[in-house]
C-alpha cells in the first residue's frame, strides 16, 4: 500500500495502470486514448506500457465500440471503454439500455457483462450545452447497470477499480472540474473494494446536505460559511447513483431533521427527487421543515461565461438558500 | 420490380479453382444438414401451431424458408466460435445444437425456458454452444459481434465470430459503424446477411438504393459474395471460404444470402403487401425440395427416405412442444429477478 498526493486525473490513471497490471482481461478501448493519452490526459502513458492491444484507439463509432465491449465482455474480457463526454451516451444509448443493461436479465441470468464505461461529465469550462451535461441522471430508470460517482481523487482510484472488478456493468462519471483537484490516495496491490454507497464527508447536526461530483466541494465550501453563522451542515457524498442506498441520509435527517439536495442538472427528473422521496417516506416523522432541491433550470447550460457560472448552484447560492431553509423552520 | 431477377440463377459465390469445401462432405454429413434444416422448419411450424392455440404469447419472427442459410453457415463454423443474431433467430439457434423444448418453453414463458422465462423469443441465449446473443433491435448484434470477434482474436485459438441480420438492418448506424470497425481492425468475423427482400413490411426497393447488399462490403474494403441463400451448400461453401479467410487473420467477409420467408414478419402477420407472383417463386425453391434433390443426387437417399425423416423429426417435435407446454409456470419472485439482473 502506497499513499500519496496525487489528482483525480493521476488517480483515474493509476487506477487504470494497477488494473491493467493485475488483470490480462482487463483493456481499454475509446477515441484518442492511445498515444495520444486521451483528450483530457487521463489514460497518459498507458499505451506505452500496454500497448496497442490493450489500449485501443477507436473510430468515432460509440454504438460500434459501445456494444464491442458488451461482445468482449461475454467472451471473457473486462473492457474499459471511454466516452469522450457523457453527452454522448445520447450517441450509443440504445447498446447502454437495450443491450448492455438487460442482456444478463434476457439470459435468464446465464450471461455477464462486466465492462466499465468511464466518461468526462460536468460543466464549468465553457465547453457549452452538448459537452457539459453530468448526465448523473439519465440512467437512474434502468435497471442493469450500476453508476458510479467519484467527487474525489482518493475515490477516483478506488471506485474505479471497484467497477472494473464488478462483474456488472458499471458508468463512472469523472468530472472534467475535479480532474485537476489534489487529495490522498492510497494505491493498492491487494486491492479488494467493492463499490458502496454515500459517505459523510463532514459531520454536523443542523441540516443535511447532500451532493455529488463537483457539487461536493462547493457544498464544503458553503458549509463553511454557514458555521460561520453557527449552522453546522452535515456533507453526504452521493458517489454511487444506482444502485441508491440511502440508509446514511436516513441516519444523517434523523440527527439533523432537515434535508437538502445540491445537483448539477436540472431540477425535473435528478436523483434528488428519488432521495427526497424515499428519505421522507423512511424518515418522515424526523423532518423540522419541508426538503429543499437546490438544482439548476429548465434550460440547456449556457456557453456565455457568467451565464453558465450563474447557472450551476454555487457555494454562495447553496449557504444562501439554506440560511433560508432553517430561518424559516 | 422484376420478380425473377431476384432469384439467384446459380450459386455466385466467389470464383475459384480450388475444390468446394461442400465436396468433401459425406453422405452422413449431407444428410445430418438435411435434418437440422427439417428440424427448424418442424420448430418453427410447431411455433406458429402454438401461437394459434396461444401458447406463444407476445410476437415472435418466424424463418421458414431460411433454413438454408442457418445450417449451411452454421455447419461451416466450429462449435466454438461465437454466434450472434435476430429476433428471427429460432433458426441459428436450432441449427447450432440448441434444446428445442428449452427453446420452446421459453417461448411459452416457462421455468424450463433456456432463458428462465426472462427473455422470451427474440433472446433465445445459451453461451455454451456459443450462443452468445440474440437482439430485438435491428441491428444491435453486429457490435456484439465485433466485440466477439476482438476477444477472438485476442485469445489466439483461432476462433472467430459470425452473425446474422436482414436486408433492411443495413440500412441502420450499427450496421455501418461494424463494419468499419471489423474493416479497420482486420477482424475474425463473417457478416452474415439474410436478404429476404423485407424489412418488416416494405420491400427492400423503397428502403434501399440497390438490392445487392454485398454492394455495401466495397464502401468498406470488405470482401463480399453473393449467394443462393437457399442452397444450403452454396452457403456452406462461401461461410467455409469466410471463416478460413478469418482464421488466417485476413479478415471480415459479408455474405449475402438471397433468401426468402415464407410466413409474414411476425405474429400472424399475412404479408399481403407481397406480391403473390413473387411468393410463388420463392415457394417453388422451398430449401427443404432443393436439399432433397442434393441429397438424391450425392447420397443413396430416396423421397421416401426423405419423408421417412420429416414425419420422425416433427413427431418428434409435438412430443416436445407437448412437454415444453406442460412445464410449470415461474412465480414472481423479486430476490430472483434482481438476482437475474445484478450479477
Amino acid at each position: 500500500m502506497n499513499s500519496t498526493t496525487m489528482t483525480y486525473r493521476e488517480a483515474i490513471i493509476a487506477a487504470l495502470r494497477d488494473e491493467l497490471r493485475s488483470d490480462p482481461s482487463v483493456l481499454l478501448m475509446g477515441e484518442d486514448i492511445g498515444e495520444s493519452g486521451g483528450v483530457f490526459k487521463t489514460t497518459e502513458g498507458l499505451f506505452k506500457e500496454f500497448g496497442p492491444e490493450r489500449i485501443r484507439d477507436t473510430p468515432i463509432s460509440e454504438t460500434g465500440f459501445v456494444g464491442a465491449a458488451l461482445g468482449m465482455a461475454v467472451a471473457g474480457y473486462r473492457p474499459v471503454v471511454e466516452l469522450m463526454f457523457a453527452d454522448f451516451m445520447g450517441v450509443c444509448f440504445d447498446q447502454l439500455v437495450n443491450s448492455i443493461a438487460k442482456h444478463r436479465f434476457v439470459s435468464g441470468g446465464r450471461a455477464s457483462a462486466p465492462l466499465v464505461i468511464r466518461t468526462a461529465c460536468g460543466g464549468g469550462l465553457g465547453f457549452g450545452s452538448q459537452h457539459s451535461q453530468t448526465a448523473e441522471s439519465w440512467l437512474l430508470s434502468v435497471p442493469g447497470i450500476k453508476i458510479a460517482a467519484p467527487a474525489t481523487p482518493a475515490d477516483a482510484y478506488k471506485m474505479l477499480r471497484a467497477a472494473i472488478r464488478d462483474e456488472n456493468p458499471v458508468v463512472v462519471l469523472e468530472h472534467k472540474a475535479l480532474l485537476g483537484m489534489k487529495g490522498r490516495v492510497d494505491t493498492e496491490d491487494d486491492f479488494a473494494a467493492s463499490l458502496d454507497g454515500p459517505a459523510v464527508v463532514r459531520e454536523g447536526v443542523d441540516v443535511t446536505l447532500v451532493a455529488s461530483l463537483a457539487m461536493v466541494p462547493r457544498a464544503l465550501e458553503a458549509a463553511v460559511a454557514l458555521a460561520a453563522d453557527g449552522i453546522e451542515a452535515e456533507v453526504v457524498d452521493l458517489r454511487m447513483l444506482r444502485p441508491l442506498n440511502l440508509e446514511l441520509i436516513a441516519d444523517s435527517v434523523r440527527k439533523t431533521h432537515h434535508l437538502v439536495t445540491i445537483e448539477e442538472q436540472s431540477l425535473i427528473g435528478g436523483w434528488g427527487g428519488e432521495i427526497v422521496a424515499q428519505t421522507v417516506a423512511g424518515a418522515f416523522d424526523y423532518f423540522d421543515g419541508p426538503p429543499l432541491r437546490i438544482a439548476m433550470g429548465d434550460y440547456p447550460l449556457p456557453f456565455s461565461k457568467p451565464l453558465e457560472e450563474a447557472a450551476r448552484p454555487s457555494a454562495d447560492r447553496i449557504a444562501r438558500q439554506v440560511r433560508s431553509l432553517l430561518r424559516a423552520a | 420490380m422484376n420478380i425473377q431477377s431476384t432469384v439467384p440463377t446459380s450459386a455466385a459465390g466467389s470464383s475459384h479453382s480450388e475444390p468446394r469445401a461442400s465436396a468433401a462432405l459425406t453422405g452422413e454429413q449431407l444428410v445430418e444438414v438435411f435434418r437440422r434444416m427439417v428440424r427448424i422448419r418442424a420448430f418453427e411450424d410447431q411455433v406458429y401451431g402454438s401461437l394459434l392455440k396461444g401458447l406463444v404469447l407476445g410476437t415472435t419472427h418466424l424463418c421458414q424458408g431460411q433454413e438454408a442459410t442457418c445450417v449451411g453457415s452454421v455447419m461451416a463454423l466450429r462449435d466454438d466460435d461465437f454466434l450472434s443474431y435476430t429476433y428471427r433467430g429460432h433458426g441459428v439457434c436450432i441449427a447450432r445444437g440448441m434444446s428445442p423444448e428449452a427453446a420452446l418453453a421459453e417461448l411459452f414463458g416457462r421455468t424450463t425456458g433456456i432463458c428462465k422465462g426472462l427473455g422470451g423469443s427474440m433472446h433465445l441465449t445459451d453461451p455454451t454452444i456459443g450462443l452468445m446473443g440474440s437482439f430485438g433491435i435491428v441491428g444491435a448484434g453486429l457490435p456484439f459481434a465485433v466485440g466477439n470477434a476482438l476477444a477472438a482474436r485476442m485469445d489466439r485459438k483461432g476462433r472467430i465470430a459470425m452473425t446474422f441480420f436482414g436486408d433492411g438492418a443495413t440500412n441502420i448506424g450499427a450496421f455501418h459503424e461494424s463494419m468499419n470497425l471489423a474493416a479497420v481492425w482486420s477482424l475474425p468475423v463473417i457478416f452474415v446477411c439474410e436478404n429476404n427482400l423485407y424489412g418488416e413490411y416494405s420491400r427492400i426497393d423503397r428502403t434501399t438504393p440497390f438490392e445487392d447488399i454485398a454492394r455495401r462490403g466495397d464502401a468498406y474494403g470488405i470482401p463480399a459474395a453473393i449467394v443462393d441463400g437457399n442452397d444450403a451448400l452454396a452457403v456452406y461453401d462461401a461461410v467455409c471460404e469466410a471463416a478460413a479467410r478469418a482464421r488466417a487473420g485476413r479478415g471480415p467477409t459479408l455474405v449475402e444470402c438471397k433468401t426468402y420467408r415464407q410466413g409474414g414478419h411476425s405474429r400472424t402477420d399475412p404479408a399481403k403487401y407481397r406480391p403473390s407472383e413473387e411468393v410463388e417463386v420463392w415457394m417453388k425453391r422451398d430449401p427443404l425440395i432443393l436439399m432433397r434433390d442434393t441429397l438424391k443426387q450425392h447420397t443413396p437417399l430416396t423421397d421416401a427416405d426423405a419423408d421417412g425423416i420429416e414425419i420422425e423429426i416433427r413427431r418428434d417435435m409435438e412430443l416436445i412442444a407437448a412437454r415444453a407446454a406442460a412445464a410449470p409456470w415461474p412465480t414472481f419472485d423479486e430476490e430472483a429477478l434482481r438476482a437475474a439482473t445484478y450479477a
